[in-house]
């Protein structure tokens, strides 16, 4: 990897992370409504995974899709403005938070049913095969999405039919309050696919070195025709599920446990000691962020709000 | 023209596209080896192969999840539920992802897919599996839910639904598959939202669709040998949902019954004459009368599913109430 990469994937997470800080002083504001389920301490995950994929590889992913966005291309002033629900956002303001995507960017969206997209992930990848296409499709969800029934009729159908998809479990230790234990009957989620007969991998998520290096053999794999595999990647939500999150559940050690490993930290520090660029660049890097996020804030506040044509717009592709 | 049934319609309308379009395909459970469980794809697997044809497992969410996301990569699915009542397996998928993909990501998406599900009561197979649940499926915006009556309709109707760039709920009935009718030489299609007036009369607005439609042309028989022409609407399609002829048709009689088999309650009929209320209210001369099914799950025992069921004479004698 050039040096060029290993900056690009820390930019990412930066601007992942200094949107999202952003975001939830504008929710305080009350700028922004609804639900908002940031993704600050599990950025190693999406920006890996991206940076693993080649264009023809479809993004998919729950609720929890900043993070994705970002890694994807879509703007800091797309994703400020949909969260504002402006006409700028790239969801026409329509679909908030929890619904962000982009076809142009091959990001088939945020979904806000938990696991309700692993069947539909299976069905963009049984698209790809159908046409002899060599694209993968990378679909993410969460630990607690896994005891679900789409979760096991999904994985089952991607067996059987040996589709491209890769499966990532991104497991952060709770859906919502309940800890993994608590609700799964296996506690290491990777077994499950064991039980389809899919190749799995349980992996440390905290490094985007790390997650980007087994994606990239993940999806070698199944790019070599094998069908499906799947990936349990190791992580940590550093803030409450969504914003008000009281977080009864759980201790505050074990958030600064969690804290000492920040996925921004770890590659900061990999990048020095590897001497790919100094503390100055990587200030810089910071400061460029920063003023970015500050220009989206101020894009998406300074935004019309969608027309009221658009209440009936796209309901359907053809004219009723 | 020639004459064939509904289930012959259905076959040739799925077997035409999927030649004129090498993206259509079938995925359900034993569409392909079995040929289908109400025969409607046999001879399928044969002609068009496993890729084409795709036998599934026995997972609901999994067959419409895989459907739209085939679809929202430019392929037309066409995936068959075994029948409507394992619909409810899918809810999810069918009511709150196909709709409203394209609508909440600002338009980008696309979700050209049909949904072919096979329901009604009438042949003994108790509660579970004799259903009429259209209107559930109705009530949600950005979904397409058409349920035709005749062989006609039904293979024009299927070939709009595939052909249409939105998700699309075709619903057939277990008892219609067998009955006859005219079809129109080579391809053409029938626009899905249109009402159609399948009879002209004068006396009374019978509005049906579906099995309802086969009721209610025998009670305009019988009717008619007593002096009293009543004008047949079809709705065919009941989102996007066509008052036109409807209203049309009432202007000239002042006098509605409305036939569906599912249940009366917040039903079809509830909302045709609801429409007719606020649409129409200068002309009404009679209360708007509803035949539908009794407010029951539906029991095994013959006797009793027929009392639950609407029957012929149900609608004569809603006709000669209003009259
Ligand atoms: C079918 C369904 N049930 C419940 C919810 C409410 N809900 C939203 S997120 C969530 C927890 C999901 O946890 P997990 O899959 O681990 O993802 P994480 O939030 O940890 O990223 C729940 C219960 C939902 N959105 N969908
Ligand atoms: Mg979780």
């Amino acid at each position: 990897m050039k040096k060029e990469e290993y900056l690009e994937l820390y930019r990412q997470m930066v601007l992942i992370r200094r949107t999202e800080e952003r975001a939830a002083e504008l929710y305080q504001q009350g700028k922004i409504g609804g639900f908002l389920h940031l993704y600050i301490g599990q950025e190693a995950v999406s920006t890996g995974l991206v940076a693993a994929r080649q264009p023809q590889d479809r993004m998919i992913t729950a609720y929890r899709d900043h993070g994705v966005a970002i890694n994807v291309g879509l703007t800091a002033k797309e994703v400020m403005s949909e969260l504002l629900g402006k006409a700028t956002g790239m969801s026409k303001g329509k679909g908030g938070s929890m619904h962000m995507a982009s076809v142009e960017k091959n990001f088939w969206g945020g979904h806000a049913i938990v696991g309700a997209h692993l069947p539909i992930a299976a069905g963009l990848a049984l698209g790809d095969q159908y046409r002899g296409g060599d694209g993968v499709t990378i679909c993410m969800f969460g630990d607690g999405a896994t005891n679900i029934g789409y979760f096991h009729e999904g994985l089952n159908l991607s067996k059987v039919w040996d589709l491209p998809v890769l499966w990532v479990c991104e497991n952060n230790q709770y859906g919502m309050g309940t800890a993994v234990e608590r609700a799964s009957a296996v506690s290491e989620i990777r077994q499950k696919a064991e039980g389809y007969g899919i190749p799995n991998e349980r992996i440390e998520g905290m490094d985007v070195l790390e997650v980007k290096k087994a994606a990239e053999k993940a999806l070698a794999y199944i790019r070599e025709g094998n069908g499906p595999y799947f990936l349990e990647i190791m992580t940590y939500r550093f803030r409450g599920h969504s914003m008000g999150d009281p977080e009864r559940y759980r201790e505050s050690e074990e958030v600064d446990c969690w804290q000492k490993e920040d996925p921004i930290g770890v590659l900061h520090r990999w990048i020095v000691e590897n001497k790919k660029a100094t503390e100055e660049e990587l200030k810089q890097i910071i400061a460029d962020v920063e003023q970015e996020v500050e220009e989206a804030v101020e894009f998406a506040e300074n935004s019309p709000e969608p027309a009221p044509e658009e209440l009936f717009a796209d309901i359907y592709a053809e004219e009723v | 023209m020639a004459v064939i049934t509904v289930r012959q319609a259905i076959s040739d309308a799925l077997r035409e596209e999927m030649e004129r379009d090498e993206n259509v395909f079938i995925l359900g459970e034993e569409v392909g080896v079995w040929g289908g469980t109400y025969a409607v794809t046999r001879g399928f697997y044969d002609q068009f192969g496993e890729k084409r044809v795709r036998d599934t497992p026995i997972a609901e969410s999994a067959i419409i999840g895989a459907a739209i996301g085939a679809a929202m990569t430019g392929l037309r699915p066409v995936a068959e539920l075994m029948t409507i009542n394992f619909a409810f397996s899918a809810m999810d998928h069918i009511v709150n992802e196909a709709p409203k993909l394209r609508y909440m990501f600002g338009g980008q998406f696309k979700v050209p897919m049909v949904i072919r599900a096979v329901g009604g009561g009438g042949r003994q197979l108790g509660a579970t599996h004799s259903q009429t649940p259209d209107a559930v499926f109705a009530h949600f915006p950005g979904l397409k839910v058409v349920a035709p009556g005749t062989p006609e309709d039904a293979k024009g109707l299927l070939k709009a639904a595939i052909r249409s760039d939105d998700p699309v709920l075709f619903i057939e009935h277990a008892t219609l598959y067998q009955w006859r009718g005219e079809v129109p030489e080579g391809d053409y299609v029938v626009p899905i939202g249109k009402s159609k007036v399948q009879r002209p009369g004068d006396a009374v607005t019978v509005v049906s669709y579906s099995k309802g439609l086969q009721l209610t042309m025998q009670a305009a028989d019988a009717l008619a040998k007593e002096g009293i022409n009543i004008e047949v609407v079809d709705l065919r399609s009941l989102r996007p949902l066509d008052m036109d002829p409807v209203i049309e048709s009432f202007k000239k009689t002042n006098r509605a019954v409305i036939v569906e088999e599912g249940w009366r309650s917040y039903g079809v009929g509830a909302e045709v004459a609801a429409r007719l209320y606020e649409e129409a209210f200068d002309y009404i001369d009679a209360p708007i009368k509803r035949v539908a099914q009794k407010e029951v799950p539906l029991p095994y025992n013959r006797t009793l599913e027929q009392m639950a069921l609407p029957q012929v004479a149900d609608i004569i004698k809603a006709v000669k109430e209003v009259l």
